[in-house]
């Protein structure tokens, strides 16, 4: 059901990658990304997947865990890769139908397109699974703090993120709670037309907008009562430091960017 | 024949992550038409996951559920019919009201049974006199009523199914004596003019031993208990260990007996202790200030 949702769904645990600081996770991240995309060829894309199946590893993510994760954008893959197979123009032609054509440079754009977009979210649910939300949000905070030199509120935008990312499974439970009650009154969410479920969509929001605007209300009196009052001159419990490891991630990250420059010069 | 019957209901929560937690494990359990039913158990004992089984909210992991004799599950059709016959009241179901008025919002069960309007409009009027909301506020929006009102509007929603079995979860938490008083009435009311099954989940001891005849007293997703208050209130040491307490009557009677004063055994409610002492100092009718 609802609550089976693992997208963004922190794992705790105790590996390096779960101690790196936020910020050089997000840091590296930006870094594998950048190299994702200066990838050409099969070795470049071997390679990168193969530095992805190993961090993976070391932060002892489940593979199940990762294949659940994957399973909501299958739809967005296939089509990706249905279009450019079916778009893409190349010189050698595989197979033709009338105007259906389908060339071997479609074929491998298609290939490198859905690795391409597998890895993309893979390694960003390498971060969120590595990391809470509220540290991450906190990493965030420090890698923007430059901003409020230009009047940007950096700190309300991330205690805003955190509120909001701290909400998702309460809103979930509470969704469900909701729709539990109201099937026992005889509600049916599975069956009818588009139309008829809408409307059977109505006794769940309206109760689960009250309690939002409730809890909302609640929190906002209970910061309040704990003197909270911005982000000007509050100080944290624990300050994010770099250490070793931060920099040995950096130069990791670094390496796989030159290793798939390299690599890309051996692109058929 | 037992009007719900439960074989080997097992339920297990988000099976095959690391957040995998049995709730509810090998459960055999009966109950009869027209008894009065209380559950108790420490919170997170399974209480709520196993009552969300007996009108097929939840699908058993393992075991079955039946209705009347019939697999709850059997059908699809079966399943919607039970969730009317067996009604079940969430805790704080003031968080699920949602029409713009509270007759709009009782009527929603009675729609969705299809019924003719007339027998909806009857319905309401009676779900709401059995759960003592004045008819003046059905015109209201139920945003505007207070929050023992809101919570009796809510009951009414189920009320107003005419559930054979009426399954509520924490009736009367938050509310002030007076409305929680108020409320058991109202429940015991609507028991014996429908000759219906009440199931009552509780903390409030006091408000069980008042009014069940048995008591199941749930315990990491087992049954530990399933006897008489009586017999469930004389091990009062027992229900300690599980995180619960007796009736005060009944530990106070116990106390007493310790200090050499024995009202006898099996007292678990105020009455019956006032009834008890009053005899010992021989005085007729309890007309003392015990």
């Amino acid at each position: 059901m609802l609550k089976d949702i693992t997208l963004g769904q922190f794992f705790p645990g105790d590996t390096v990658v779960h101690r790196l600081d936020p910020r050089s996770k997000l840091i590296v991240m930006i870094m594998y990304i950048t190299g994702l995309f200066m990838a050409k060829g099969f070795p470049a894309y071997g390679f990168m997947f193969a530095v992805l199946v190993t961090c993976l590893a070391i932060s002892k993510i489940k593979p199940a865990a990762v294949l659940r994760g994957l399973r909501p954008i299958l739809i967005i893959i296939c089509l990706t890769v249905l279009l450019n197979i079916f778009f893409i123009r190349g010189e050698t032609v595989l197979f033709q139908y009338y105007s259906i054509v389908i060339t071997l440079e479609g074929v491998y754009t298609a290939i490198f397109m859905a690795m391409r977009l597998i890895m993309l979210i893979v390694c960003t649910f390498l971060l969120t699974y590595t990391t809470s939300p509220i540290t991450l949000t906190d990493g965030l905070e420090r890698m923007l703090s430059p901003l409020k030199k230009i009047k940007l509120p950096v700190h309300e935008f991330s205690m805003m993120m955190s509120i909001a990312l701290r909400m998702i499974p309460t809103l979930i439970e509470e969704t469900d709670k909701i729709m539990s009650a109201q099937k026992s009154r005889g509600a049916d969410f599975e069956t009818g037309g588009l139309i008829k479920r809408a409307k059977a969509i109505l006794p769940l929001i309206i109760p689960l907008f009250i309690s939002a605007f409730r809890r909302a209300d609640e929190l906002a009196t209970a910061m309040e009562s704990r003197c909270y009052h911005g982000g000007d001159g509050r100080t944290k419990l624990n300050v994010l430091r770099f250490s070793g490891i931060d920099f040995a991630a950096f130069l990791f990250g670094a390496c796989v960017i030159a290793a798939v420059i390299f690599l890309g010069r051996f692109a058929v | 024949m037992s009007l719900i019957k439960t074989e080997k209901l097992s339920h297990i929560y988000s099976i095959g992550t690391p957040f995998e937690r049995v709730a509810v494990n090998n459960i055999d359990f009966e109950i009869n038409k027209g008894e009065f039913l209380g559950i108790i158990g420490a919170t997170g004992s399974g209480k709520s996951t196993f009552i969300q089984h007996l009108n097929g909210l939840l699908k058993p992991t393992e075991g079955s559920v039946f209705y009347d004799g019939t697999d709850i599950h059997s059908t699809k059709q079966y399943t919607r019919d039970i969730r009317f016959k067996v009604g079940l009241v969430f805790q704080y179901p003031e968080y699920q009201l949602f029409e713009s008025t509270v007759f709009d919002d009782i009527a929603f069960g009675p729609k969705n049974m299809k019924l003719s309007e007339p027998d909806v409009r009857e319905r309401v009027y009676e779900a709401a006199g059995f759960a003592g909301l004045d008819e003046s506020l059905l015109s209201k929006s139920p945003f505007g009523l207070s929050g023992g009102e809101k919570r009796r509007a809510a009951i009414a929603g189920v009320i107003a199914m005419r559930p054979d079995v009426l399954i509520l979860d924490e009736p009367t938490a938050g509310l002030d004596p007076g409305g929680q008083a108020e409320i058991i009435r109202n429940i015991v009311n609507y028991k014996t003019s429908h000759n219906a099954t009440v199931i009552l989940v509780t903390h409030n001891m006091e408000e069980i031993a008042r009014n069940v005849d048995r008591i199941l007293l749930i315990n990491r997703g087992s049954i530990v208990m399933d006897d008489t208050p009586a017999r469930v209130f004389s091990e009062s040491s027992r229900l300690t260990e599980l995180g619960l307490a007796a009736p005060k009557a009944a530990l106070l009677a116990e106390r007493l007996r310790v200090l050499g004063l024995d009202a006898g055994q099996g007292i678990y409610t105020t009455e019956q202790l006032r009834k008890a002492l009053c005899e010992i100092k021989g005085l007729q009718g309890g007309n003392a200030h015990a």
